[in-house]
């Protein structure tokens, strides 16, 4: 477990299975939205519907990735990454609101009978400042929630509740009207992006192929970041903090990197995943969302790069066939993953498939 | 009827008091609507004790003392029999009665009894009697002729706290309905200092609101700090133990309405034991199968507990239903002492108080003056060590673990006599109770208690100021800021710090 | 085997800057080059007082050790050995006194890593060691070089860094253990690895707590040895209770009772003390 997996694996496996499994994997994400554009009625079009849940589904695979770095490398369990997330999303919704709005104010505040936009508003009609806003918001958050926490060294479950606690009370934030983000609806009823419009073929694809240009970014810096001397502080602190101290390292500065940029990499997800879905609303923000999260890297194995992205996909897949098929059952289902992952599976899938390797 | 003889017949009525007795029953029963308000109005001005008796009747719904016939009456009728007996009541040789009838008065006296009540106020002896008198006089005043009865009515309503003076001398301030400047002047000083009286009950109000909310999130901490202390781990299902509480207390009364009617005043009682049963029952359980398997792994059962908080929910909205449930109040615990005139303390959450208190005290007792509650400390303070002087820890964390969560379900009656029962119900709580740990030290019953209480009510008294949310946050924010200075909690004990 | 000596050009400097308090987050801070010790004492420690809710842990404690100079600490159990060096590397802060390292240094006004920067290096009475990390990574870790984010993120070992750390794997003898995890080494193994990880510090004070709990008596025998080499070009102080090794290493020892010195002095003089005898050595 202190080693990414992917590079013991890619030792253990050979190179180029990994590789190649990697290769495929790839190929069949960047496939998916070409295929989508293929005329209506032909025998390999990929549907929108399809194209959106897996884009979803790797919007989360994000999330999950960026949880790990913190929890799986640095030992900081957060139950709030859904804010950063959320926050992203929202940054981005703002763009997409006055772009849809044209010159008028967003349709929500003029049922609230405003007559003008709130400050923070300014300048989100602009695109640049609207993805500046993505990194910023989540980024600062992060920065200002990180500096305190671990100044005054909040660790393991009081960390995490506090966590929870941020994002609690951000959704109790945005689900007031007079927060001016919507309230309860949030945001939806996009129409263009960058005067494309939003539900064409063609936006969704692009949209895709970012989505996919960004995992494969956070995962190659995931894997430099594990790789350097950096990554060894990380997992060095995780293990044994006043040791570490004892050495001369400042354990907080490690700390507030690795939780900003992991909080950044999450309100990007978020900006990519609004698009796509179509909405955002608070309840992006429930303490339940981003313990979920935690599952997904749980079962996927923590403290690896891959098995975040397998757990997210997993547990989404499960979760949409589940929420169709037995809508009733799907939080016992839920619970139950929780329970018996973190009592049998303390390694993620990826553990239990090195086990099985190693035999 | 025509008119003219229906007032002589009334006058002759009154002229006789000692026959009109019953015959004032029987033409105000047999009378039509305005007739009995007139009625009324007029018995109210010229109150006559022997009248005493029949209002009374009249109020409990019944056409006289002899005759329990029902009388039906609408709510203006109602509002001037309860005025109308009021005035009889001041005539009462009993002082108590008095002041309830001038109080009574100060909101329903009519312009037509200042005569009556000037003669009464010149000659009441008791001075709260007095005192109430004057009021209900200057609030009938404010529409007297001259200005200075006016002014000084005006003047009297100042003294006086309640929310309908803050009513009548707004009024005041519009020269379309008070002429006079003077008397304007004097209604915006009045109004100030009734303003600043009723502020003072409002905050009272809400700090004690607080005080309850503080008992509620006390009896979560307490269970919750126990086990966090015991084993390091937060239990997130703990609110759900709250939640169990709660749904017990639903399922008593309803068993008790239907078994046992006659009891059903005292179902809160019985659903004391029943709920710590189900919640220890419960908490043991998750212990036994989950919970121990997780030892030195805090985070993950961190994610376990919620795991397990998810099935109960969900379990909880399939058999009950996703909305809330009905849980009533019995009497006895509806209703509250009047303390101010804008501040009433209900029953329901004065006993919630006092019970949670008495709670911390039999915890207390039982952490501190039983072989158990030693068991419990020595492992909480070495879980080696205890293990080798023979203290059975398996038994003690099952133990401990079934005490916290039925302590929580306590904590659930409790809540579903002031708030909502539902499936959600718990894990509003689970944030906060963590937080009265993290601000109490861990382990510590003094410290819960005082961050429970001083948390309850920062939540009640931000909240009107600055919104309810704005205030969480606000919490939020204050706590991170106050671990910086006190990491160990508001009553930590110091010591050597063991690597 | 090489260490590196102080070296006299840096003891002029003063090394903490003005201003940066104790709480200052460290994304840049950088070695302090040197120290200044021109007095001849690398550790002052006078009148120090530490209590516990009312419990005096540590009572009016006076303790002055010198450039080069190797002490040994010895004293019952609860004598406040391992808080008077929690007092000296941050960990706890005194109620009053005053803790000196070298000339400049006040040890009561700065933080376990900026303590840990300016040269004092400690291993604790239960080793630790980064369990998930290799040997050679625990080493490269304790490394003395920059140690702010900014320098971990791009680090690269050069030569001269790697023959340092296959030195210091030498003198350990985990030679053959490079690449294991550290959580599967022996107990003699880790405190060897954590003796290790403190050379590669290069501190100017070595603060040594039961260096030697848990070895067999030929790798006791080796760590004595050890110690004999280090000292003169570095300070050390060992907490020990096996009396045979702190014969072996020491020239003074002073004895800890009840939170202040009781008697400091060559083994034999200290084991004549009629006060030691009674509450330490004899019964």
């Amino acid at each position: 477990m202190n080693q990414p997996l992917l590079v013991t694996a890619t030792q253990k496996a050979g190179p180029k299975l990994s590789l190649a499994i990697g290769a495929v994997v790839l190929l069949v994400l960047v496939a998916l939205p070409l295929l989508s554009l293929l005329p209506d009625g032909h025998a390999l079009q990929v549907s929108a519907y399809t194209l959106t849940l897996v884009g979803k589904i790797l919007c989360y695979a994000i999330v999950a990735l960026a949880l790990d770095l913190v929890w799986g490398y640095a030992g900081l369990l957060s139950l709030g990454h859904g804010l950063f997330f959320a926050l992203g999303g929202y940054a981005m919704g703002m763009y997409l609101m006055r772009e849809a709005a044209g010159d008028g104010l967003p349709a929500f505040m003029s049922f609230l009978s405003w007559s003008e936009l709130p400050w923070y508003w300014a300048g989100t009609q602009h695109f640049a400042w609207a993805m500046c806003l993505v990194v910023l918001a989540p980024g600062l958050l992060a920065l200002v929630f990180g500096y305190f926490a671990f100044r005054s060294r909040i660790k393991g479950v009081y960390f995490s509740i506090m966590t929870q606690a941020l994002t609690f009370a951000g959704m109790l934030l945005f689900f007031r009207n007079e927060t001016g983000f919507g309230g309860n609806n949030g945001f939806t009823n996009f129409r263009t992006l960058l005067g494309f419009d939003i539900t064409a073929q063609g936006t969704r694809a692009v949209l895709f192929l970012l989505t996919v240009a960004l995992l494969v970014a956070s995962l190659y810096l995931g894997w430099r970041l594990a790789r350097s001397k950096f990554g060894r502080v990380l997992t060095a602190l995780r293990d044994a903090e006043n040791r570490l101290m004892f050495c001369g390292y400042d354990p907080r500065g490690f700390k507030l990197f690795i939780w900003v940029l992991s909080a950044v990499l999450c309100g990007l997800a978020g900006a990519l995943y609004v698009p796509q879905v179509g909405i955002i609303n608070p309840s992006e923000m429930s303490p339940t969302n981003s313990i979920e999260a935690a599952v997904w890297v749980a079962l996927g194995g923590r403290g690896t790069l891959i098995g975040p992205l397998l757990g997210a996909g997993l547990v989404n897949g499960m979760k949409s066939w589940f929420t169709v098929a037995f809508p009733e059952f799907w939080l016992f289902f839920l619970g139950a993953l929780f329970i018996l992952v973190t009592l049998y599976l303390p390694k993620g899938v990826v553990g239990l498939l090195k086990k099985r390797g190693e035999q | 009827m025509p008119k003219a003889l229906y007032r002589l017949l009334l006058s002759l009525c009154l002229l006789l008091p000692l026959a009109a007795h019953a015959s004032e029953a029987e033409y105000f029963a047999a009378a039509k609507p305005n007739d009995q308000a007139r009625l009324l109005q007029e018995w109210a001005a010229q109150p006559d004790p022997a009248r005493l008796a029949l209002l009374t009747s009249l109020q409990q719904g019944r056409i006289s003392p002899d005759d329990n016939r029902k009388l039906r009456l609408n709510n203006r009728l109602r509002g001037l029999v309860d005025n109308a007996l009021a005035s009889h009541q001041l005539l009462s040789g009993d002082p108590a009665t008095r002041l309830q009838a001038a109080q009574q008065l100060q909101k329903t006296a009519q312009p037509a009894q200042v005569a009556f009540l000037d003669r009464q106020y010149a000659t009441e002896k008791d001075d709260s009697v007095h005192a109430a008198l004057g009021l209900a006089l200057a609030n009938l005043q404010l529409a007297a002729a001259e200005p200075s009865v006016r002014l000084a009515a005006v003047r009297l309503l100042g003294e006086t706290g309640d929310p309908m003076a803050r009513t009548r001398l707004e009024a005041l301030l519009d020269p379309a309905v008070e002429s006079d400047a003077g008397v304007r002047t004097a209604a915006e000083t009045s109004l100030a200092q009734v303003k600043r009286k009723l502020l003072v009950g409002e905050i009272l109000g809400q700090a004690f609101s607080g005080l309850s909310l503080g008992s509620i999130l006390l009896l979560a901490a307490l269970g919750l700090a126990i086990t966090f202390g015991l084993l390091g781990v937060i239990n997130m299902a703990h609110g759900e133990m709250l939640m169990l509480g709660a749904y017990t207390t639903y399922v008593v009364q309803i068993m008790v309405q239907r078994y046992a009617p006659g009891a059903l005043e005292f179902y809160p009682l019985l659903a004391l034991p029943v709920a710590f049963a189900v919640s220890a029952g419960v908490g043991m359980a998750l212990e036994r199968t989950v919970i121990r398997h997780l030892y030195g792994r805090p985070l993950e059962t961190l994610l376990a507990t919620w795991g397990i908080s998810l099935i109960l929910i969900q379990a909880i909205r399939l058999v009950f239903g996703a909305q809330n449930v009905e849980v009533a109040n019995p009497a006895w615990l509806s209703g509250g002492i009047q303390v101010l005139p804008n501040l009433v303390l209900p029953w329901s959450r004065i006993v919630i108080i006092g019970f949670a208190l008495f709670v911390v005290l039999l915890t207390w007792l039982l952490l501190n003056r039983t072989r158990l509650g030693l068991n419990v400390r020595a492992v909480t303070q070495n879980r080696n060590m205890a293990a080798c002087c023979g203290v059975p820890t398996g038994r003690v964390d099952m133990l401990a673990f079934g005490l916290g969560s039925g302590i929580a379900g306590l904590g659930g009656v409790a809540l579903s006599q002031i708030g909502n029962v539902g499936p959600d119900l718990g894990q509003s709580y689970i944030i906060d109770s963590f937080l009265v740990v993290v601000l109490g030290g861990v382990g510590q019953l003094a410290g819960s208690l005082w961050a429970a209480f001083g948390l309850g009510i920062a939540n009640k008294l931000l909240e009107p100021q600055i919104g309810a949310v704005l205030g969480k946050i606000l919490i939020l924010a204050l706590i991170i800021l106050f671990i910086q200075k006190r990491p160990q909690g508001l009553f930590a004990l110091k010591g050597r710090v063991i690597d | 085997m090489r260490f590196p000596s102080i070296h006299p050009e840096f003891m002029l400097e003063p090394i903490i800057d003005e201003g940066s308090g104790r709480d200052a987050i460290g994304l840049g801070q950088v070695v302090s080059p040197g120290l200044d010790a021109r007095h001849g004492t690398v550790l002052t420690l006078e009148d120090i007082n530490v209590s516990f809710d009312g419990f005096k842990a540590i009572n009016g404690l006076n303790l002055y050790i010198g450039v080069g100079e190797l002490r040994c600490i010895i004293g019952p159990n609860g004598a406040g050995k391992t808080t008077m060096m929690d007092v000296i590397t941050g960990k706890t802060r005194p109620t009053s006194g005053k803790a000196w390292f070298g000339d400049t240094l006040d040890l009561t006004r700065m933080s376990e890593v900026q303590i840990a920067q300016a040269g004092i290096g400690r291993k604790f009475q239960k080793p630790t060691v980064f369990e998930a990390l290799t040997v050679f990574e625990n080493l490269e870790l304790a490394q003395k070089t920059d140690k702010s984010v900014w320098a971990c993120l791009g680090a690269r070992l050069s030569g001269e860094q790697r023959t340092r750390i296959d030195e210091v794997l030498a003198t350990i003898r985990l030679e053959p253990s490079r690449n294991r995890p550290a959580g599967l080494l022996s107990h003699g193994q880790k405190q060897f690895l954590e003796i290790g990880m403190l050379l590669m510090q290069d501190p100017q004070l070595l603060l040594l707590d039961e260096p030697v709990a848990g070895m067999t008596d030929a790798e006791t025998e080796f760590t004595a040895e050890l110690f004999k080499s280090l000292a003169g070009k570095h300070s050390l102080m060992v907490v020990e209770h096996d009396m045979g090794f702190v014969g072996s290493i020491a020239d003074h020892v002073t004895v800890l009772h009840q939170g202040s010195v009781l008697a400091e002095g060559s083994l034999a003089q200290v084991q004549a003390d009629d006060r030691v005898i009674e509450v330490y050595l004899g019964r």
